[in-house]
Formats: structure tokens, C-alpha cells, sequence
């Protein structure tokens, strides 16, 4: 596309087919302990099949 | 629903309900804004007046854009449809196992943080540094950590990664409890197939050679308290004498990160309304030679006189954008480093039901203080009506746990039409509890740094894919 670039990002209407395993980081628990947010959290199928 | 925001020469747009994000030129920047709410003739005239000055803005070219819109749209990366909204509590509560344990280990410090959330470690106005007003000893017995484990193992369902954190108060007051519990836990591994994940947050104090050692060895991250500039961090982060602490700690942090390898850590530092110039701080920990950084906004109550104003927020989010730009320049210059909030993983980032669900708190995520009492988090610590039972008799407060439950990215009528709510999940319940009063209200001046810093973060991700 000329004007339009896409990104590769995960497409979240497909993870409720593949996601849902539970087995990721809790949010809070990593760094933050004090202001919750998930974006920057990471799947971990996603992280252990790379 | 679509954001499209402008940042450092870049056209973004993201595309909510897909996660897609695109980078686009003016035209199409400005196509997409008003595509949803006007009229494609409209559109059309408002452009070709617009960029009459750019040749390559015609009736052709912009048909040929609309078609690109719509291809996009086709394969639902453009104005994707919420298929979410009806079904967020389902997928919130699908599972119900605890994968997560906040042990409070000391409820006491060696430090005295004039900002400091859980009043010194105490996590109550009681001036006393031996036992709470209710009796309770400080520190967290061997018994009550064990137990604490065998009480994670047992509600952790198939879940095989189970995370603890070591917190404080000051953790390392109480270490040698810290580490029979780990040895502990590494028995249970074996007998019920888990892996334990722990994590210790300290304030550096007792640092030596044999904490890091074992830490280095048995810690799967460590967060290490440092606020950045000698100055910033002393006029808060001071010893139970007055002192500032900084040349106590970061020589051990140096040598503890050092001999770290590649483990994870976080150096993580608060910022207030005494420094919004927060990126000094970020740039002088990079500089102290830590790569792995997180600088978070001060929690405290709005008449505190470190709490950050309104007249603070735009110097924030201006500190925000220097802050991704002084990213890219180091990254550059082959001297990189991480910030936590701009860790953001587009391709191998959370699934829907993370989006959705937020940080567990109260559900799959719970504190315990030293006495074995369960909480939905650390910060609800302090707060007896938040009580959810014991590590003995498992969860009794329900309707406690049940607020708890309703949390999700669309619990709140303030997140309706917000772009950023399944990048948030509806944000952090104690700061909603402790700005509004429920644990579903809506703490907005974190909203907007959390808006800015999403917009950042991707900006950068952006920017360090074209490097």
C-alpha cells in the first residue's frame, strides 16, 4: 500500500482461539508494584517458542 | 474504534480491537480520522483541498486509499468490531487458580522513605517498629512462608509457573527466612511439577556478597529501589538516621548486577512532584552502567506534598517523549537500555484474556503479611476491609473477592470509548480504590500518563524496527 504501512502485531481476535493458558507474568509483579498495565507484558508461548 | 495520534514525525494509527498498528503519510492520516463519521465525498473534497499542493494527491489517488482502507477493514485490521465487550467477564473468570503470591516477609524497614506507600514498611501510622497494633510480629516465620507456598501449590490448579515475590517492607531484614523458603519451594517443585519464580525487591541496604550470591542463583528477577540523581534519591531514600543513602547503595547494586549476568533485574525508581524532570534519573541510572529501568509515578494521597499536579502533567509527558527519543539515539550509539513501561512486544505480547483480565489482583494474584492474613495486593495491605481470609483457610471474604472479579477493561464506564483499554485492562484497582473510592472507579491522572506513555512506547517500537 502506498500510503499505509502495517506493522506485524498479534492479531487479538485470534488469541481467543490461542491464548487463554494463563501461564504469563502477572502484571504487577515484575517492576511496577504500582501502577498496572499489561501492554508491556509478554505471552509466554509466544516467549518460550521463539 | 481507532487511535491516531502524531509523534516525533510519525503518523500512527491503532486499530483497538485488532492491536493492529499502521504508520501512514498526512493524507491517509487524515482519511482514517474522519472515516468512520464522514461521508466519502466529504472526505474526498476536504483532502483534495487540503494537499492541493502535493501532485500526488488526485480523485485517482485517493479512490485508490479508500480501497486500501477497505482491504484493510476486510481483514480486520482496520475498524475491527469489539467482539469482546459481552463476553469480558467470562474470559476474565474463566480460570480461577492463584499463580501469584506478594510475601510480605518484613513489615519493616531500614530505611525511611518519605513517600514510601507502605508508611516505612509498616503499612500503618503504628510508630512502633516492633509489634503492629494488633500484636502482630513484623517479620514473616518460617511456618507462615511455607505455608504461604503450600497454599499457592494447592490453588494453582495445572498451572506449572507459580510467581513469589520477596517484599517488604525491607526483605532482606528477614533473609534468612527468605532463603528456607526458597529452599522450600524447591522441594515442592519436585513433588508437584511447579516452578517457582521469585522475585526480591530491596532497597539495597543489606546487600553483600552472600545475598548476591544466593540471589544471583535462586531469584528469577530482583528489583533493586533506586530513585536516580544523588540528590533526588536522598532527599527521599533516607536512612533511619537522616542520612541519604545513595553511596551506601549503589556500589552494591553495581557489583549485584554485575555478577548478575544475564538474569533479569529491574532498577526501579519513584518519581514526584519534587522531580517531574524524571529522565535525569533514567539517563543517570543508564549512565551508572544498569540497562534494565523503570521510573514510576509516586503513589501517595493528593494533599502529600510529593504528589504530582496538574501543573506537573505536561512537563511529564514531555519527559516521556524525550525520554523514547533518548532511547532511540543511544540504541544508535550501541548503548541501549530498557524502560519497562516502553517494553512492549507487538508480535509476542499479551492474548486477549490478559488484555482483558489486568493484573489478577484479588483473583490470581494476592499479598500475605507476615502473620499469613491474604489481601488482593500489596497495596491493599493497609486496608482491614480488604481482608480476603488466610493462607489457612484459603478465601472467606467472597464479596471481596467478587469486587475483584468485576475488574476488567470494561468494568468502567470511563473506559467505554478509551483507545487505551486493552493496552491498561482498566488500570491498577488500588490506584482506582484510593482516587475514587472503588476498586472500579477510574484514577485519571494515571489514565492520561498511561496514554501518554503507550503512545511512546509504540512510537518507539516503531522507530527501533527501522533501525
Amino acid at each position: 500500500m502506498k500510503r499505509i504501512k502495517t506493522v506485524q502485531t498479534r492479531d487479538l481476535k485470534k488469541s481467543l482461539k490461542s491464548g487463554g493458558c494463563g501461564e504469563c507474568q502477572t502484571s504487577c509483579q515484575s517492576a511496577c508494584k504500582t501502577s498496572c498495565g499489561v501492554a508491556n507484558q509478554q505471552c509466554e508461548k509466544c516467549v518460550s517458542g521463539k | 474504534m481507532v487511535h491516531c495520534y502524531k509523534l516525533n514525525g510519525y503518523n500512527i494509527v491503532l486499530d483497538v480491537f485488532s492491536g493492529s498498528v499502521h504508520v501512514v503519510d498526512e493524507v491517509a492520516f487524515d482519511a482514517i480520522s474522519m472515516y468512520e463519521s464522514t461521508p466519502k465525498d466529504e472526505i474526498k473534497k476536504t483532502l483534495l483541498e487540503r494537499y492541493s499542493h502535493l501532485e500526488d494527491v488526485s480523485e485517482a489517488e485517493i479512490d485508490e486509499l479508500f480501497e486500501d482502507i477497505e482491504e484493510l477493514k476486510e481483514d480486520g485490521k482496520l475498524f475491527a468490531p469489539d467482539v469482546y465487550e459481552n463476553r469480558a467477564f467470562d474470559l476474565k473468570n474463566r480460570s480461577t487458580v492463584i499463580k501469584a503470591l506478594c510475601l510480605h516477609v518484613a513489615h519493616t524497614c531500614n530505611l525511611n522513605c518519605e513517600y514510601c506507600f507502605a508508611s516505612q514498611g509498616k503499612y500503618s501510622d503504628n510508630n512502633e517498629f516492633s509489634r503492629d497494633h494488633d500484636g502482630h510480629s513484623p517479620l514473616m516465620s518460617l511456618e507462615v512462608g511455607k505455608r504461604a507456598l503450600d497454599f499457592l501449590v494447592e490453588n494453582s490448579g495445572t498451572r506449572r509457573n507459580l510467581e513469589v515475590d520477596f517484599f517488604g517492607g525491607e526483605p532482606l531484614m528477614n533473609w534468612d527466612v527468605v532463603k528456607e523458603i526458597v529452599k522450600y519451594g524447591r522441594e515442592l517443585e519436585i513433588v508437584h511439577n511447579k516452578k517457582f519464580r521469585f522475585t526480591l525487591t530491596t532497597n539495597g541496604v543489606l546487600i553483600d556478597d552472600e545475598v548476591i550470591d544466593f540471589a544471583n542463583r535462586e531469584m528469577h528477577n530482583v528489583v533493586l529501589s533506586l530513585d536516580g540523581r544523588r540528590e533526588i534519591h536522598d532527599r527521599s531514600r533516607k536512612t533511619i538516621n537522616g542520612k541519604g543513602s545513595y553511596d551506601l547503595i549503589v556500589p552494591k547494586f553495581q557489583k549485584f548486577v554485575e555478577k548478575r549476568g544475564d538474569r533479569g533485574y529491574y532498577m526501579r525508581g519513584t518519581f514526584t512532584h519534587a522531580n517531574p524532570d524524571f529522565t535525569k534519573d533514567v539517563f543517570h541510572m543508564a549512565d551508572l552502567g544498569f540497562t534494565e529501568l523503570s521510573m514510576e509515578p509516586v503513589v501517595c494521597k493528593p494533599d502529600d506534598p510529593y504528589a504530582l499536579t496538574q501543573e506537573d502533567l505536561p512537563i511529564i509527558f514531555e519527559q516521556y517523549e524525550i525520554l523514547a527519543k533518548e532511547m532511540l539515539k543511544r540504541e544508535k550509539e550501541g548503548r541501549g537500555f530498557t524502560f519497562y513501561h516502553y517494553m512492549i512486544d507487538l508480535e509476542g505480547g499479551p492474548c486477549i484474556y490478559k488484555r482483558i483480565s489486568g493484573c489478577g489482583s484479588g483473583t490470581e494474584y494476592m499479598a500475605v503479611t507476615p502473620w499469613g492474613e491474604l489481601f488482593p495486593c500489596h497495596q491493599f495491605v493497609s486496608d482491614k476491609k480488604y481482608s480476603l481470609g488466610n493462607i489457612w483457610d484459603g478465601v472467606t471474604n467472597k464479596d471481596i473477592q467478587n469486587e475483584f472479579k468485576l475488574c476488567n477493561a470494561y468494568a468502567r464506564e470511563e473506559c467505554r470509548d478509551c483507545w487505551a483499554k486493552l493496552y491498561c485492562s482498566g488500570g491498577c484497582a488500588a490506584n482506582s480504590y484510593h482516587a475514587s473510592g472503588k476498586v472500579t472507579g477510574v484514577y485519571d491522572y494515571g489514565c492520561q500518563l498511561f496514554k501518554k506513555r503507550m503512545e511512546c512506547a509504540i512510537w518507539l517500537k516503531i522507530a527501533q524496527g527501522e533501525l
